[in-house]
């Protein structure tokens, strides 16, 4: 499969009144046509920021891009001008984010911001534009599509505005959608409807997903390949079915053991991670998970591990990953 | 577990709350009502903990507060150790509160930001005259410890805390007037997936060290799984399916029930692959106008004709699990 979008290095940072926040710290990733990505992470990890700099989306100031390459179509997007990456967006990658009610504008119909893409990057008139959105609401389930076009952001329930995100960014056809916890907001029956469109749509259109997520329940159902965030570094990437399978960081052996499933009968105690992630001002000099990590050794504490090949197509950013490994399948075999 | 002769601590009888809505601004007129809560009877057992989970709406988060009389009923009876708190004012029921407390979703807003943890800790202790001065301080060092933070920090403000640690200084604050009762309101749902745990682990410890008893409303049905003895599911203002945990879980029967549990993702993407969704077609309808009979026969794959007029009886179809279901 051919590579759609290729990250390299990328370094954002907030220069703010306490300090330099080091929000993404040298992301490195690539996503191939018609595939899905998880981006994988709790808050403050990076996950968001980093396809917003992709997208040029960051403010700044106080926000810089200080490093890195997006090549996408054989350009840099963080090198090329206004009129370019205006072009992209909403076009070729478009973007779909958390909270539908405040990415919506309150005070347009919702046909009005659907052909606002329409007209603008493909040229279309009010007519054919009004038609082309009709389209886009059916294809997303929204019943009474004709009607439904003059309506206003607010007359739409939670799950219905987050379709109709859906339609205005799936409105030019683009290569790469990439949903930002399109389904946090929303009641876990709406969750199932959200994710059911997006797996149809996806065959039906063949595009690329990146899909921005802290649930792994949801990711285990979507992605094809999973990269696992924390302080602003990809610490883990593996294929979905790797991933789960055998867990090699630390943090994500300690993510899939705090979470309860649905599917286990009850556990005498959940095994939370202790502590709390860093302090993205001040980064810690050697592996930001070493205060919480089970498996330090005194190496993590001086350098920060890169990401490594673990297994096939398996990367992790650990020193001691091979130790980790035996004694987690040792611990899991007694 | 000899549940029979456990007593029952809360006992729901009945229970509504509705909400008006008006038209007007001098001369107001009540046009209709946002029956959040629709007759409700269940109770709870000294030690025990009842999930109460359902989706935005459904009325779990008014109910909490209705029991603990934040609002007042709009009928019914909440009988708390034997007394009905819905016929109680004024001082006999301010003294009733230290018995009862609460544990709130957003810890970022349950939290006083002009006083500081040792204030906001120490107050309920103050109010209910239970310790002052020396005592009182000693007490709220003794409670930092019990949740897991260091006493040290009495004097910061909350803005000082992340969220979980936040969460913790609600924790702290219920547990200051040694309630027999706490009603936990989506406590986790604003944290971070592994700081939950973190929060769960410690409920779970505390309810084994102070004997307490829970009424644990979320929407995330694995977690509830994990914490309830038994649980009930609410849709629309009314439950739905009330049983033991796992009847529930392995065995559940209202098709709400059902549809919820199938909807709930699972970590595990060779059980996702296989997974029979069954994907619920609609919104959930407006509690101003919930729809006749069954208010679920609107998106019920398994709707009869009776379902649309006649509203099911709560029944015990067995073991005591009981089920609103023409169908069932």
């Amino acid at each position: 499969m051919a590579t759609l979008l290729e990250v390299k290095g990328l370094k954002t940072e907030f220069h703010t009144q306490d300090g330099i926040v080091h929000a993404v710290n040298g992301v490195s990733f690539t996503v191939d046509e018609g595939e899905t990505l998880g981006l994988v992470g709790e808050s403050g990890c990076g996950k968001s920021v980093s396809m917003l700099s992709v997208m040029r989306l960051i403010p700044m100031p106080p926000g810089k891009i200080a490093s890195g390459e997006v090549l996408f179509q054989g350009r840099d997007l963080l090198k090329v001008d206004d009129e370019e990456i205006r072009s992209v967006r909403g076009n070729k990658i478009a973007m779909v984010f958390q909270d539908p009610m405040t990415s919506l504008n309150p005070v347009l119909t919702i046909g009005t911001q659907i052909g606002e893409a329409l007209e603008l990057h493909l040229g279309m008139t009010k007519e054919q534009a009004r038609k082309r959105s009709v389209d886009l609401l059916k294809m997303v389930g929204i019943p009474e599509a004709e009607n439904r076009l003059d309506d206003y952001p607010h007359q739409f329930s939670g799950g219905m505005r987050q379709r109709v995100m859906i339609a205005m960014a799936l409105s030019c056809s683009p290569q790469l959608l990439i949903a930002d916890e399109p389904t946090t907001a929303l009641d876990v029956t709406i969750q199932a409807q959200i994710t059911d469109i997006v797996k149809r749509l996806k065959r039906e259109l063949g595009m690329a997903i990146i899909w921005i997520t802290h649930d792994l329940g949801v990711i285990a159902g979507l992605a094809d390949r999973i990269n696992v965030m924390y302080a602003g570094f990809i610490i883990e990437s593996a294929s979905n079915k790797e991933l789960f399978a055998n867990p090699l960081h630390p943090y994500t052996l300690g993510l899939l053991g705090s979470i309860p499933r649905l599917d286990e009968a009850h556990k005498a105690k959940l095994t939370p991670i202790e502590g709390l992630p860093p302090d993205l001002i001040e980064m810690p000099k050697g592996c930001p998970f070493y205060d919480r990590c089970h498996y330090r050794t005194e190496k993590c504490g001086t350098a920060n591990p890169a990401l490594e090949l673990g297994n096939v197509r398996h990367w992790v950013a650990c020193w001691n990953w091979q130790s980790v490994q035996k004694q987690h399948a040792a611990a899991k075999s007694s | 577990m000899a549940d029979t002769q456990v007593e029952k601590l809360l006992e729901v009888k009945g229970l509504k709350k509705y909400f008006p809505i008006t038209q007007g601004i001098i001369f107001q007129r009540v046009k209709a009502h946002v029956k959040a809560v629709d007759g409700l009877d269940f109770f709870i057992r000294k030690g025990e903990t009842l999930g109460l989970v359902g989706e935005s709406g459904c009325g779990k988060s008014t109910t909490g507060r209705t029991i603990l009389q934040l609002y007042r009923p709009t009928a019914g009876d909440v009988y708390f150790k034997g007394q009905d708190l819905a016929t109680m004012k004024g001082e006999e029921l301010r003294k009733m509160r230290r018995h009862m407390q609460m544990i709130f979703q957003d810890p970022y807003a349950s939290l006083n930001p002009r006083m500081t943890v040792g204030d906001i800790i120490g107050e309920p202790l103050e109010v209910h005259n239970i310790a002052k001065g020396k005592e009182k301080k000693e007490r709220v060092q003794e409670l930092l410890q019990i949740v897991g933070l260091n006493p040290y920090f009495v004097n910061r403000y909350p803005h000082e805390f992340s969220g979980g640690q936040r969460q913790r200084i609600g924790v702290a604050r219920s547990l200051a007037v040694n309630p027999d009762f706490i009603v936990c309101d989506e406590p986790i749902s604003a944290l971070d997936v592994s700081i939950q745990a973190q929060i769960i682990n410690l409920l779970e410890e505390l309810q084994q060290k102070f004997n307490l008893t829970y009424l644990f409303i979320a929407h995330d049905l694995s977690v509830v799984r994990h914490i309830s003895d038994r649980v009930a599911v609410m849709y629309l203002g009314k439950i739905v399916e009330l049983t033991d945990r796992n009847s529930l879980y392995d065995n559940p029967l209202h098709p709400y029930t059902k549809a919820l549990m199938s909807a709930v993702p699972i970590p595990d993407p060779i059980i996702e692959e296989k997974r029979e969704r069954i994907i619920l077609v609609g919104d959930v309808p407006s509690p101003v106008n919930p729809p006749s009979g069954c208010r679920f026969h609107t998106r019920c794959p398994l709707a009869i004709d009776i379902c649309k007029k006649e509203d099911p009886v709560f029944r015990d179809v067995g073991n005591q699990h009981y089920v609103a279901c023409h169908v069932v």
